[in-house]
């Protein structure tokens, strides 16, 4: 076995390369131990960061979404961009091709590596990646949260695009207009059952059916299609065989609205199945113009990048340290009015828009 | 394993292909009869089962399934395998959809683009495998990282919606002449003249005999490395077909469409006959599979079942369906040395 | 795998010189798996310069090569057993499925209040159970390890599902995540790493330095002439098998101490990444030939390619392309090396194999 040697030494050279360059440089051992994931009070990082990491430079703010192929984190990014134009920073988006937390680890754990000054990131799964992000905020980085909390204590400041409740309320409002007389079935299209958001918007909205208003509408089925459009379309065309007499399908995702739309078009139901939930203005256009969806929902994305990317700058001037009942204004936002930190140390952007015939074509996102 | 691995002593490739025959007629029938049953179930069940649009949209979509299927098939025919299809399938129906929102192409060209596409990406998995000798399963899982990084790269996070395309594009989709949706008809044309072309080509007979003995293959003249060639090109052909119609079918379309498709149609293949080692197994066997496995999946959604077993039930399905196969090869072969040996 | 033990299609290892003798090929074998590894740690030690000089800071931290480590822990871990499976001529799609369906049960395990050592022993034995079921169906059942696999793939994904649904469990306790965030203390070597490297070795020397190992690489060379002299293929293949579902199960227990959570789709899509870092590691498809240091070597080629690429902010999407493209010029390069050798060979013996003639003992009978 003396032919192996050569290529054994090699690759022995070739592992100990590594182990001793990373031993041999770089100043502090990282405190690889995070802090136990349980909800504390929100102040985590102090007002001025000492540099662990080489050259935090401020400013230098990376944006890590769900996924990367998704336009509605394209048009919080616009917004990012936009104020990183502004007040002279750098922007960055980086992220996995699924919306898998296990492929958004490693790049939060290379932002880390490379010292951004903050993280802005929408979790693919709150308690996974909460270990990264603590590391990261050990090691001088600012972690605001957008769109998907991370579970708390692992940010300094969760960006709320909205608070949920009033989603989960609209929703069924909107479900109400649509229905005729406010009564018959409705069924709910959720992106993946592990999302954060959906489940809480999705919870919200059936403890806002159990209003008595509401008492007609009855809700038959919630399916999931995974923020994958073609998953989606075949939930979609699901619930309109297993449910002849379905009034609405309500769908608080982006990719799931606009599947189910497409299906009741195509399926010829427009006028009898009605399409609602959270939805992006420019895919829905053509819908609200035909009725197939007369009303949806959202918020303004690209504020939410804008409000998240100032967050995270008020964060390392010091201005703020996300400590509830903190107090800031955003000029552009909440009518330049202030914004107050609330509980766990989350912002909310502002009430849900609904858009409709009306306005929806003064949206472009 | 598969009996027509070793060179028949007596009858030449007759008894293999007698064999093969045998199988191939029983498990289309069997899979036919097993369809009957349970659709006759579900249509219990769910008289919803029956309507024209639910009915439609299971063909439709078994229908794009069969005829990747259909080249899945040849390669295996040929004892490799392409595990590359979803990222064929998925980059031809964004490129497609692309060429029509940005108004490069119309219609009809952007389609022919699609399918030629198609024909180059199955061209070049036949060039890695063929000429280069690249194990097939390297090679494709190699282009299956790769297509799917193109499609990733020139979609750059965009997708293209219904109202980017051209309007009326979707509507082959749900058309139908006489009832029958019209892509089901391609489909079954496409099943059809496949099969033939095996059946009674020599091109056909060449693909059968590559696989089942490829000693006895290339002593006969058999360029193999054609074969070879040709197969993973008709199934770049056929992704490309199949890719075109998802994206009819489903409008909407992003760097991620057809992922998991290739577990549905090696599976397809693998519960239609196809036996893996090669030689053996007949298109219409891989057809019939992707409607098996279409009706599956509707009869989990109509019967309200949890979504969450589909996974369980197709490996399920797999693991049945190659065992008797083996089953099968193998009581045959005992009846043929029985009969051999007396 | 069988069926490729049988297809004359691709050359890869060996087609093109079938006449050699046993013992001369056995040296020139050698020859050929230290050159791969060479190879391998040149292109590896590229890689590090790369890294270093596009990424001069931060490359070469502690911190990074725990992240370094760390993104490819389980793949690594499941491509150990993986190499065997593939030398004896076999293959193992199931193993992201089994990864899953050991993070969902024990999940379900400890949210049903389970005590999670319990929880554990519980999973592994589970691993081993689906290791078995393979085994047996592929080894006594005589049925290609392709389908079934691939079947099994599909069903233990599904059954994860059906357990643990939709939802993800969290709340581990502290020890449990410390040992697969954590490091060991005053090192950046993190301890699933440890855990890495001890079966690496176990299996090196197994593989390499026992008569089991050289059992399993004679079955994968010949599987009907190491029968008849003795080795119980059967029973060896079973055990591979259940070795790796075992091994599955575990790795599913590190992801999910890692990420503090367990969910039914844990792992989803490993199993690509695993075959590719075998086939990388200079293991031929075909079965045989391999070693364990190769893949040893791959998984940290990939580690790092995949490091650097994202340090550099390199898409996604090119790193896809980057990994596909390095499995197909791996493989091709010695093979147009060898037939570039036998043409030249052949040219002077006026000899010519014909093509697509399976090598002599490799067109194996029922």
């Amino acid at each position: 076995m003396n032919v192996h040697r050569p290529g054994r030494l090699l690759a022995l050279v070739g592992a100990a390369a590594i182990v001793v360059g990373a031993c041999g440089s770089a100043a502090t051992p990282s405190p690889a131990t995070p802090a136990p994931a349980t909800p504390a009070p929100a102040t985590e990082a102090p007002a001025t960061t000492p540099p662990e990491s080489p050259a935090a430079a401020a400013l230098n703010i990376v944006f890590i979404p769900k996924a990367v192929n998704n336009p509605y984190f394209d048009a919080a990014a616009a917004g990012g961009k936009k104020a990183a134009d502004e007040l002279g920073g750098t922007f960055t988006q980086i992220g996995p091709n699924n919306a898998v937390a296990a492929e958004q680890i490693p790049f939060i754990q290379d932002a880390t590596t490379k010292g951004y000054s903050s993280i802005v990131v929408s979790a693919d799964g709150a308690d996974e990646v909460a270990p990264a992000l603590k590391d990261a905020m050990s090691k001088g980085s600012k972690v605001v949260g957008y769109d998907s909390s991370p579970a708390a204590g692992a940010y300094n400041v969760f960006v709320n695009q909205t608070d949920f409740s009033l989603i989960g309320s609209s929703m069924a409002q909107w479900a109400c207009d649509l229905a005729p007389g406010c009564t018959g079935e409705i069924a709910i299209l959720s992106a993946t059952a592990t999302a954060t958001n959906q489940n809480a918007w999705i919870a919200d909205m059936t403890k806002a059916l159990a209003d008595p208003k509401f008492a007609n509408l009855k809700l038959v089925e919630t399916v999931y299609g995974n923020d994958d459009p073609q998953e989606s379309t075949n939930q979609a065309q699901g619930l309109l065989q297993k449910y002849p007499d379905l009034k609405v399908i309500v769908a608080p995702t982006t990719v799931g609205i606009l599947a189910a739309a497409q299906v009741v078009k195509q399926q010829g139901q427009t006028g009898k199945v009605f399409v609602t939930g959270l939805g992006l203005p420019n895919d829905m256009k053509p819908f609200v113009a035909d009725g197939t969806a007369p009303a949806f929902g959202l918020w303004s994305v690209p504020d939410l990048g804008y409000l998240a990317y100032n967050v995270a700058a008020l964060l390392e001037a010091g201005t703020i340290t996300g400590a509830p009942g903190e107090t800031f204004t955003v000029k552009g936002l909440n009518n330049d009015q202030p914004y107050t930190i609330g509980p766990d140390s989350v912002v909310i952007l502002g009430p849900p828009y609904k858009f409709d015939k009306t306005n929806i074509d003064q949206f472009n996102f | 394993m598969a009996a027509e691995t070793t060179v028949p002593r007596t009858g030449g490739p007759g008894v293999g292909k007698r064999m093969a025959g045998a199988i191939a007629r029983q498990r289309e029938l069997s899979l036919a009869g097993l369809m009957v049953v349970l659709a006759a179930f579900v249509a219990i069940q769910a008289p919803n089962f029956l309507s024209a649009s639910n009915l439609t949209q299971v063909t439709v979509v078994a229908s794009i399934i069969a005829i990747a299927a259909v080249g899945q098939a040849l390669v295996i025919l040929t004892r490799n395998v392409d595990l590359s299809v979803e990222a064929m399938m998925g980059l031809v129906a964004f490129v497609v959809a692309d060429l029509l929102k940005f108004d490069v192409l119309p219609a009809p060209a952007a389609i022919a683009a699609g399918i030629a596409l198609g024909l180059v990406l199955g061209m070049t998995n036949g060039f890695l495998t063929a000429v280069l000798r690249v194990p097939a399963i390297v090679a494709t899982l190699g282009t299956l990282s790769i297509y799917r990084g193109i499609d990733f790269l020139i979609a750059g996070g965009k997708q293209v919606t219904l109202g980017d395309l051209p309007a009326g594009y979707t509507d082959p989709a749900r058309a139908t002449i006489l009832g029958v949706p019209i892509f089901v008809l391609i489909a079954i044309a496409i099943v059809v003249i496949v099969a033939a072309a095996l059946r009674w080509t020599r091109a056909g007979r060449h693909v059968y005999a590559v696989g089942s003995n490829p000693e006895a293959a290339s002593i006969l003249g058999i360029r193999s490395g054609v074969v070879v060639f040709g197969v993973f090109s008709a199934c770049g052909l056929l992704a490309g077909v199949a890719g075109v119609m998802w994206g009819m079918n489903y409008g909407t379309i992003n760097a991620t469409a057809a992922s998991g498709v290739t577990l549905q149609v090696v599976a397809a293949v693998v519960v239609g006959g196809v036996n893996i080692n090669g030689g053996s197994g007949t298109v219409i066997g891989a057809g019939l599979g992707a409607l098996f496995l279409g009706l599956i999946s509707n009869a989990l959604i109509l019967l309200r079942l949890s979504q969450f077993w589909l996974q369980a039930i197709y490996g399920a399905v797999i693991l049945v369906a190659v065992s008797l196969d083996a089953f099968l090869v193998r009581g045959l072969k005992r009846a043929a040395l029985a009969r051999r040996s007396r | 795998m069988s069926a490729p033990a049988q297809t004359p299609m691709a050359a890869g290892e060996g087609a093109a010189s079938p006449t050699r003798s046993a013992g001369r090929s056995g040296n020139a074998r050698l020859r050929g798996l230290a050159t791969w590894e060479t190879l391998l740690a040149l292109v590896l030690l590229g890689m590090l310069g790369l890294g270093a000089a596009t990424s001069p800071d931060v490359f070469l931290t502690p911190g990074n090569f725990t992240n370094l480590t760390a993104a490819l822990m389980e793949v690594a871990i499941m491509a150990l057993p993986m190499t065997l499976i593939i030398i004896v001529g076999d293959i193992d799609l199931s193993v992201e499925s089994m990864l899953g369906l050991s993070s969902a049960v024990l999940g379900f395990l400890y949210a049903e209040g389970v005590p999670l050592e319990i929880g554990i022993v519980v999973v592994l034995a589970m691993g081993a159970a689906g290791g078995l079921f393979n085994g047996l169906l592929i080894a006594r059942g005589g049925l290609p390890s392709l389908v079934v696999t691939l079947g099994t793939l599909a069903l233990f994904r599904g059954l994860a599902l059906v357990v643990l649904g939709p939802r993800g469990i969290s709340k581990f306790p502290e020890a449990f995540t410390d040992f697969g965030f954590g490091t060991v203390p005053g090192t950046p070597i993190p301890w699933p790493l440890v855990v890495l490297a001890v079966i690496a070795v176990v299996l090196g020397l197994v593989l390499h330095r026992t008569w089991i190992g050289r059992q399993i690489f004679a079955a994968g060379r010949n599987k009907d002439a190491a029968r008849y002299s003795g080795v119980r293929v059967q029973r060896m293949k079973v055990a591979l098998f259940v070795l790796s579902g075992t091994i599955a199960a575990l790795a599913g227990v590190i992801l999910t101490a890692r990420f503090a959570s367990a969910r039914a789709d844990a792992g989803q899509g490993m199993t690509l990444t695993v075959v590719t870092m075998v086939l990388l590691g200079g293991v031929s498809i075909y079965g045989g030939r391999g070693t364990i240091p190769g893949v040893v070597l791959a998984a940290l080629t990939l580690a790092v390619l995949g490091n650097v690429l994202r340090l550099a902010n390199v898409s996604a999407e090119l790193q896809s392309i980057a990994i596909g493209l390095l499995l197909i010029v791996s493989v091709v390069i010695p093979s147009l090396a060898r037939q570039v050798s036998s043409v030249i060979g052949s040219a002077r013996r006026d000899r010519q194999p014909p093509v697509g003639v399976a090598e002599p003992g490799e067109v194996s009978s029922p």
